[in-house]
């Protein structure tokens, strides 16, 4: 009778289980659900209540959106070309760093480390003023060297790049390297760099989807349109030429998040499993 | 090791070499630069000889003292990150109890994962202002399911009311996190030797036992790392509070981050005051930063105190061998 009971009263606390983790899945995809709906709904439409189906009015809203400034080619192949040599300096030069730091014996190896280690949390924003000053001064305000270059200093890669390589890395390999009397820059690109294809692959990910999403530096440097990134062409659907043109405004968010959720869904897997990498090795 | 023949310790100094020209250049100068800027009268779009102030504590006395705005920006900061952060880890903990107890067992779990985890590999500013016309008045979408539901007749002006905004700003911000967190945690539990579990269960203790009593304590550094990295990613909140209210309304979700933009870069162009904010932004930072590098240090040397105890009995025990 008690084992019954315990049984029943187990199996109400897994409904309930259940039902949390559904809500909270559910609070997830609905107001993504709700912006792709209503980008295909005109603005009375949207005003007049929720649907869950789609209507006819995605092209109107296309024209109305490109219409007005929001361009969404442009500001996809400026994020693009921001983003993807951010992600090349951040990995290379940082497995580059981590290497240095793992196979070499030098004096100043530690205080380096701990140097890499104490400014791996300083905010972006404390170094603002002066960043866009000294960018003025050299013109390299809209050029997207200046959103780029800073790639190649990422203490966090290389914090991650480094455990990995104290994990994998054997010395023999090293040695191996240069037995052909090849160089050590050689050996780094041909040897070392193949070797560390999964945690490169991991950073890409996140370095890719920071630079992607980042609001902050590209909005104080970039004044002029055509240099605009997806965030900021983003910035411009909160402004007052959209203001009533609902349908365009969530069509326009729309085509900003869909990229995403394409790599995103694609590549979940290693996602999570780099999110909970990143916490466990702390 | 290496002493034998060819030397290869200038190597590790050439490859570190890009990395420390980049952060001098690119973090370390602007850095500085940004401190002397606070210290002088640096201010309007067209650029003129600056001179440093006379009282050159003047900028950052009038922020800490004088400046309403200022302060109501920290406090906004802080208020917020409360509101995200509490229900956050309440949800991430319960979350990562349920996910790794093996008794309960649930199904989907790599999905549930996938899923909670969404919302923070979104552009931040796309979801800032997503939530903005979800909660559109007169007639957005959460005034339509209100509505639809009855909870209210007539609609409701979400954005107008402070309390609202700031709830709102700390929603969206607990909402792309919690998922993360979660995440770092269950992590975490994995790591535990399970043989703790079975002994606990094997004493009689019920799950919620095992969770406080065994679970909890030994996640200690992970929350701890948790906490940290939350705040000092809290202290940098700018794109939602920018982009879902631009800091409204009546400057109620302004952020340290927003006010600084603000003042550096939307009107009056006062970079001294900007550059002064910035800095007392980046000591709070340091100091949050030194405290998660104490406890981590201090973790890591035990350990190693540990093993070369443990080395020596080892070396010991082989010498009373022989």
């Amino acid at each position: 009778m008690e084992t019954l009971l315990n049984k029943k009263s187990f199996s109400i606390n897994k409904a309930i289980v259940y039902a949390v983790c559904i809500f909270f899945a559910l609070l997830s995809i609905v107001p993504f659900y709700i912006m792709f709906i209503n980008a295909t709904r005109s603005t009375p439409e949207i005003q007049s209540g929720l649907s869950l189906i789609p209507s006819t009015h995605l092209w109107t809203n296309w024209n109305v959106l490109l219409d007005k400034s929001f361009d969404p080619f442009k500001g996809f192949l400026n994020s693009f070309i921001v983003s993807a040599g951010t992600t090349i300096s951040a990995v290379y030069f940082s497995a580059l760093t981590a290497y240095g730091l793992v196979a070499y014996n030098w004096k100043l190896r530690q205080p380096f480390f701990s140097f890499i280690l104490c400014v791996m949390m300083i905010p972006a924003q404390a170094s603002a003023i002066g960043f866009f000053q000294f960018m003025y001064q050299l013109g390299w305000t809209n050029n997207f060297l200046p959103l780029i270059l800073p790639a190649i200093a990422s203490p966090a890669v290389v914090f991650f790049m480094r455990q990995y390589l104290l994990a994998t890395l054997s010395l023999e390999i090293v040695e191996a390297t240069r037995i052909d009397g090849a160089g050590e820059f050689y050996g780094y690109n041909k040897i070392i760099l193949p070797i560390m294809v999964p945690a490169l692959a991991t950073q890409a990910i996140f370095v890719f989807v920071a630079s992607w999403n980042n609001l902050f530096t590209p909005l104080i440097l970039l004044t002029q349109k055509d240099k605009y990134t997806l965030p900021i062409m983003v910035s411009l659907l909160r402004g007052d030429i959209y203001r009533t043109e609902f349908g365009s405004i969530y069509l326009g968010l729309s085509l900003t998040v869909l990229p995403l959720f394409v790599f995103y869904f694609l590549l979940s897997r290693y996602i999570i499993a780099g999110v909970a990498l990143g916490g466990v090795k702390e | 090791m290496r002493q034998k023949g060819v030397s290869y310790a200038k190597y590790g100094y050439i490859f570190c070499l890009p990395f420390v020209i980049a952060f001098a250049v690119f973090s370390l100068y602007p850095t500085l630069y940004t401190a002397i800027i606070g210290f002088t009268d640096m201010k309007g779009v067209i650029p003129k000889p600056i001179q440093f102030l006379d009282n050159p504590f003047q900028n950052f006395k009038d922020l800490l003292f004088d400046n309403a705005s200022f302060k109501k920006s920290l406090y906004n900061t802080g208020l917020i990150w409360i509101i995200n952060f509490i229900p956050q880890i309440v949800l991430a903990l319960l979350l990562t109890a349920w996910f790794t107890n093996r008794r309960l067992n649930i199904k989907g779990q790599g999905t549930f994962k996938v899923l909670l985890y969404m919302p923070n590999i979104i552009t931040a500013g796309t979801i800032a202002v997503l939530f903005s016309a979800l909660f559109a008045y007169p007639m957005g979408p959460v005034n339509s399911f209100y509505e639809l539901v009855g909870i209210s007749e007539s609609p409701i002006n979400f954005l107008q009311d402070k309390a609202t905004a700031r709830g709102l700003v700390g929603f969206i911000q607990f909402w792309m996190w919690y998922g993360n967190t979660m995440i770092i945690l269950i992590a975490g539990v994995m790591g535990i030797n399970p043989t703790l579990f079975e002994a606990a269960t094997i004493d009689g203790a019920s799950d919620v036992q095992t969770f406080f009593r065994v679970t909890l304590p030994i996640l200690k550094p992970i929350l701890l790392y948790v906490l940290i990295t939350s705040m000092i990613g809290g202290l940098q909140m700018f794109d939602i509070p920018q982009l879902f209210l631009a800091g409204g309304p009546d400057n109620a979700t302004q952020t340290a981050s927003v006010f600084i933009y603000n003042q550096a870069f939307r009107g009056t162009y006062m970079y001294n005051r900007a550059a002064a904010a910035s800095m007392i932004m980046f000591i709070i930072a340091v100091v949050l930063s030194l405290i998660l590098f104490y406890f981590m240090r201090d973790r890591d040397a035990a350990e190693l105190k540990k093993a070369e105890k443990k080395n020596r009995k080892a070396a010991k025990a082989a010498a009373r061998e022989v």
